[in-house]
């Protein structure tokens, strides 16, 4: 095979705050074969859409390519001018963005900016593109593909808007096509179609690509070969079997590791009388003027109950628009409850955070998926520890600062970082202090809001690993709210699924190991799975496809 | 024009009235409620004690403030704005005149400064960071941070001490040529321009820089799009509300601007006139002037929202 | 306005000690700013002649070895005019500046921390109080009550309250959303609390920068009233007002025509560039 492209010694600088230089990408080389697809691997930071920009010759602003060679189709994008990369760009290698909804011109209708590139390059009538687009569309199936054209980008949904950005990107015949993180911000069922429009086009045209992903999963599924990154540079490359059944680098070997299933052990208390620590009945929450019955204009949660044991954990999953997080606020009295009880620990607790008394609050604590806005950047890590033990122990300073040493230790932090702001620490130092200010109220129960999900999967690892650890010590119960199903088996002992702000099922992972209603079922089936031949071989009822598919 | 923008542009100028209805409010009681007897000013300490009662009843001083209030307003809507305290003319066929002079001037002021600053403005965000747009950008802070009053006596200076082209007053009664109606707004027009320029030029280059940081410029430049491409094709139908708004916005600032330079100038416009009643406590003129104005600013403001809600392409 | 996006890179001559770097630019505005800061302070003592003396034979004096910046329309020394000017200047702005940003921040704060219709009847009245233009609201007020010290304060304070309000809400609504804010709330916390320790200390950055702006504009409305003739009046005069009484040197080209301007244009650009390039704390942190 004849490589199409040949990265050497790839190195891109970027200019600091001080106008220091530091190299992002540090000597990269790699080869792409005609029609094969590549995937550069690595968690946030490790310079994967830097390298795949490359190929475009482009450095965003701030960043420079200031060494090596990145040689497309004969030509090295390094050392062409600004007109002749133009030239490039659209014909022989295209880019479908992680953002196909801020990628669209909100002005111009999507047929408009599908075909731009034949406008730009002057490659065919207008005519024959729209026709040809039209092709694209329906390859890609997308709904209607004679008027989807005609709309604006704010009219389709998200997953269709990716894969307009795919047309966007084929319109033009290219020999090459960059996938920056296309699926990541879409739900598990949204992205299996997703990726299957993506693989079966590229296949049928013969088509080079670039996958950039943080899920080697979703990677597995698309790429012939895969790359691993790590601080910009390259860990290890390989087929994507090779690198699957024998990695040999220790760091993709972690990254492996956090795919593998670590169902929680059998509850410690099972045996145990069970008794209820937080009880929800019939539960309705949701946003806007009340109607004439009460209820909100629209409900994002409707008539919900679940129960929560003292020392079991419950998770939530759910797809976006679920209604989970709403339920998380209205149990928290964030958001108060149109209708419905909330029993903590055998009494009715107040609809609103401030009909509750301190010591309820105290005892019940939640933990937001973003760490960076849930920790106050103009405190130190020490101040925020602080608050919680001043204003529910009323602690002295003395005793304060012992405390805020364990507190540190307990969420495995060192010690000497209680002075240090929020914004010099790492995203999971960062989870790490918003979970032990959760601690330093000494909770019974805490509610974690998607926690791991801005987290890099190696690290999400370690995170829950820490509250399994920290449930053994404590005795503390969790709701765990995630869309990842792998995140939710791993700590919790009973699982509800929901779905358009109802409960669809709970399941008990010891007992029943599959789910029963067709939405869970579904779900459950659509979480990607490290072998390659999952995607090829998944079917799934198009009935029930469509019935729950906001696609 | 579908229902949504129907209601967001109504529910604009909603706010706009109830705004006028709030300012309407504040000149009024500014100007009659704060200081001494207006009856006692107007016939001087000298004058006996019931001639003040007198005049107080036929000016309706003696009612409670809240009837003036109304019987004011009612008077502006039927186009009745009061009799002038200085020279007993009525207070519309004061400003009548006036008022034209003063859009002539604003309205020429609009006429070079617009196109001028939006050019300046838009290139400028267009080669960021080059020389050329760090020369914008000193002028252009440079202008804003000195008083209207200097930029027009720095012009008297420059174009009629030193270089003797232009005249250094205006009288805009005296216009018998084309070259006489030049050198008569030549001075007044330079300085406007300079003041309302600056500012456009501002916010115009900084709406242009926000979105061609945006996503879909980028992603135009790695479709192979060129420079002008992008900047017409993607940037600006975008920018175009926030250009809208600050054009309108920087037109407010002529008001402002106006004030001071009709007074250095000479020039006969509605704001000499008010400068004029101010200094002669003419309460009704003052009214006047100042209701024209702060509705010509709420008519510049609410035309650049909703030109802004207009231009929305989510909103289509 | 806030006057961001000023690219002065040209300026990378920079002291970094201490983790921030302040560029040369920067420090000459600060130091302008100091300088009339001291000269506000020490007037008295540095003026060669008394402001009111007629020291000079001839009005509208060219500038001179006995009379630096030249002589008044009545002969007085422009220079020493000029540098007690700044008292009034100075002083009024920093007054007014100081309590409008101190209203406005305040209220821009509970407005959004409260929000609701507090919140709404607030932002209209403060709104509708912010579309009346600035130099009319003077021109109306002076007209009502006449002009003194107190009186000019309070006028231009009441004038630029709407846009620090409307500056600092717009920042602590931000602030407001963040998940920090909802977790104080839900711990039990006041409103106080929530503004004093958890919105204010992420504000306060902005809102300086903010400040130093309105401060210009509070210079500039300041010197066009008096420059009608309706801020300082005789036998006080600031430097607004000392161009107005000088104006019939304009013909002449007399330097105290234009000598107070550009005081009043050191002062504000000064500040400008100061706010453009304050000193940034250095964030390196390689990924």
């Amino acid at each position: 095979m004849v490589n199409l492209v040949g990265i050497r010694d790839l190195k891109v600088e970027a200019t600091t705050d001080s106008g220091r230089r530091v190299e992002i990408i540090n000597g990269v080389s790699f080869d792409i074969a005609e029609g094969e697809i590549v995937a550069l691997i690595g968690e946030s930071g490790s310079g994967k859409t830097t390298i795949a920009l490359t190929l475009m010759g482009h450095a965003r602003p701030g960043c420079r390519i200031s060494g090596g060679s990145v040689s497309v189709a004969g030509k090295d994008m390094v050392t062409l001018s600004e007109k002749q990369r133009a030239r490039v760009r659209g014909t022989e290698v295209t880019y479908v963005p992680q953002s196909a909804a801020a990628a669209f011109n909100p002005a111009a209708t999507i047929m408009d900016q599908v075909i731009e590139i034949t406008r730009i390059h002057q490659l065919m009538s207008s005519d024959e593109a729209r026709a040809k687009a039209v092709d694209l569309f329906r390859a890609l199936s997308l709904p209607e593909p004679e008027t989807i054209g005609s709309r604006y980008p704010h009219q389709v949904s998200g997953g269709q808007l990716q894969r307009l950005s795919a047309a966007m990107a084929l319109i033009g015949d290219p020999k090459l096509v960059i996938f920056d993180e296309p699926t990541t911000a879409l739900d598990v069922t949204t992205q299996i179609e997703v990726l299957r429009a993506f693989k079966s086009v590229m296949k049928a045209g013969g088509i080079a690509g670039v996958y950039v992903s943080h899920d080697l999963a979703v990677v597995a599924q698309i790429a012939d070969r895969i790359v691993v990154l790590r601080g910009g540079e390259m860990q290890e490359t390989g087929t994507t079997q090779e690198i699957l059944n024998g990695a040999k680098h220790p760091y993709t070997r972690e990254l492996l590791a956090a795919f593998e299933p670590k169902p929680r052990g059998a509850a410690d208390t099972a045996d145990t009388v069970p008794a209820p620590l937080l009880t929800i009945e019939d539960l309705v929450a949701g946003y806007g003027p009340r109607q004439a019955d009460g209820l909100p204009l629209v409900r994002a949660v409707e008539h919900v109950t679940l129960k929560v044991e003292k020392g079991r954990n419950l998770g939530i999953i759910g797809e976006s628009g679920c209604g989970k997080s709403t339920l998380a606020r209205a149990i928290a009295g964030i958001l108060p409850a149109a209708v419905g009880k909330v029993v903590f620990d055998g009494k009715e607790l107040g609809p609103s955070a401030r009909e509750r008394s301190r010591e309820q609050l105290r005892e019940m604590q939640i933990v937001f998926q973003y760490a960076d806005t849930a920790l106050n950047p103009a405190k130190s890590v020490e101040d925020i520890l602080a608050r919680p033990l001043a204003f529910y122990h009323g602690m002295n300073a003395k005793a304060r600062s012992a405390r805020i040493d364990e507190l540190l230790d307990m969420v495995r932090l060192p010690r000497n970082l209680r002075h240090r702001r929020p914004t010099e620490l790492s995203g999971g130092q960062k989870q790490r202090v918003n979970f032990a200010r959760a601690l330093a109220a000494e909770p019974k129960l805490i509610l974690c809001d998607e926690i791991t999900s801005a987290l890099d999967a190696v690290v999400a690892t370690a995170v829950i690993d820490l509250l399994k650890e920290l449930q053994r010590e404590l005795g503390l119960s969790y709701i765990f709210i995630s869309h990842d199903l792998s995140v939710v088996e791993a700590i919790c002992d009973e699982i509800v699924v929901m779905y358009g702000g109802r409960k669809v099922e709970e399941i008990t992972p010891a007992k029943v190991k599959t789910p029963q209603h067709p939405y869970s079922q579904l779900l459950f089936s659509s979480v990607p799975k490290l072998d390659p031949a999952w995607l090829d071989g998944l079917e799934q009822d198009p009935e029930l496809v469509r019935a729950y598919c906001r696609r | 024009m579908n229902n949504r923008v129907l209601s967001l542009v109504l529910s604009r100028l909603l706010i706009a009235v109830i705004t006028l209805v709030i300012v309407s409010f504040a000149v009024f009681f500014a100007t009659t409620l704060l200081p001494g007897d207006t009856a006692t000013i107007l016939l001087g300490q000298a004058a006996t004690p019931e001639a003040i009662e007198g005049l107080r009843k036929a000016m309706h001083l003696d009612e409670p403030s809240i009837f003036r209030f109304l019987r004011w307003i009612v008077g502006l809507l039927q186009g009745d704005l009061g009799t002038s305290y200085a020279n007993e003319m009525p207070v519309a066929d004061l400003i009548g005149g006036r008022f034209v002079n003063t859009l002539q001037l604003a309205g020429v002021t609009a006429l070079f400064s617009v196109p001028i600053a939006l050019t300046l403005g838009i290139t400028a965000a267009m080669l960021r960071g080059s020389l050329y747009d760090r020369a914008v950008t000193v002028l252009t802070i440079g202008v804003i941070s000195v008083p209207e009053f200097m930029i027009a006596t720095s012009a008297v200076l420059i174009f009629a001490v030193y270089l003797k082209w232009l005249p250094a007053l205006s009288f805009a009664n005296e216009v018998t040529s084309l070259t006489d109606l030049l050198r008569i707004y030549a001075m007044p027009v330079i300085t406007l321009t300079f003041v309302i320029s600056a500012q456009m030029i501002r916010m115009t280059r900084a709406a242009v820089i926000e979105t061609l940081n945006t996503p879909y410029v980028e992603m135009a430049l790695l479709k192979g799009a060129s420079r002008p491409r992008i900047v017409f094709r993607h940037a600006l139908p975008n920018a175009l509300g926030p250009i809208v708004n600050a054009v309108a916005l920087s037109l407010s600032y002529l008001l402002g601007g106006v004030i001071i330079v009709e007074t250095i100038f000479n020039y006969p416009g509605i704001a000499k006139l008010m400068v004029d009643a101010v200094a002669t406590r003419d309460l009704p003129l003052i009214q006047s002037c100042a209701m024209i104005f702060c509705l010509g600013y709420l008519l510049l403001i609410t035309t650049a929202d909703i030109i802004a809600i207009l231009s929305n392409p989510r909103l289509r | 306005m806030t006057m961001t996006h000023s690219e002065t890179k040209s300026a990378r001559i920079s002291g970094t000690r201490l983790g921030y770097r302040f560029n040369i630019v920067g420090m000459v505005g600060l130091s302008i700013i100091l300088c009339w800061a001291l000269v506000a302070i020490f007037a008295p003592l540095i003026i060669p002649y008394p402001v009111g003396e007629i020291v000079d034979l001839d009005y509208f004096g060219p500038m001179s070895r006995d009379f630096w910046l030249g002589s008044d329309y009545l002969g007085r020394d422009m220079l020493s005019r000029i540098l007690m000017g700044a008292r009034y200047t100075v002083g009024i702005s920093l007054a007014a500046v100081t309590i409008a940003c101190f209203s406005g921040v305040v209220l821009g704060m509970i407005a959004a921390v409260a929000g609701g219709w507090l919140d709404t009847v607030l932002s209209r009245f403060l709104d509708a109080l912010n579309s009346i233009p600035s130099k009319l609201f003077g021109l109306v007020v002076v007209a009502a009550v006449g002009s003194s010290i107190p009186v000019l304060i309070l006028t231009l304070s009441v004038i630029y309250i709407p846009g620090a309000y409307r500056f600092a809400r717009a920042l602590a609504v931000n602030i407001n959303a963040m998940d920090f804010i909802t977790v104080a709330r839900i711990r039990g916390e006041s409103t106080l609390y929530l503004i004093r320790s958890e919105i204010l200390p992420n504000i306060v950055g902005p809102v300086l920068a903010d400040l130093g702006i309105r401060f210009v504009f509070i210079v500039l409305l300041l010197s066009g009233l008096s420059f009608l003739g309706l801020g300082v009046q005789p036998p006080y005069a600031d430097w607004g007002a000392l161009v107005r009484e000088n104006i019939g040197g304009l013909p002449f080209g007399a330097p105290a025509v234009m000598a107070p301007s550009f005081a009043i244009a050191s002062l504000t650009i000064s500040v400008n560039l100061l706010i453009d390039n304050l000193p940034k704390k250095i964030r390196d942190r390689s990924e």
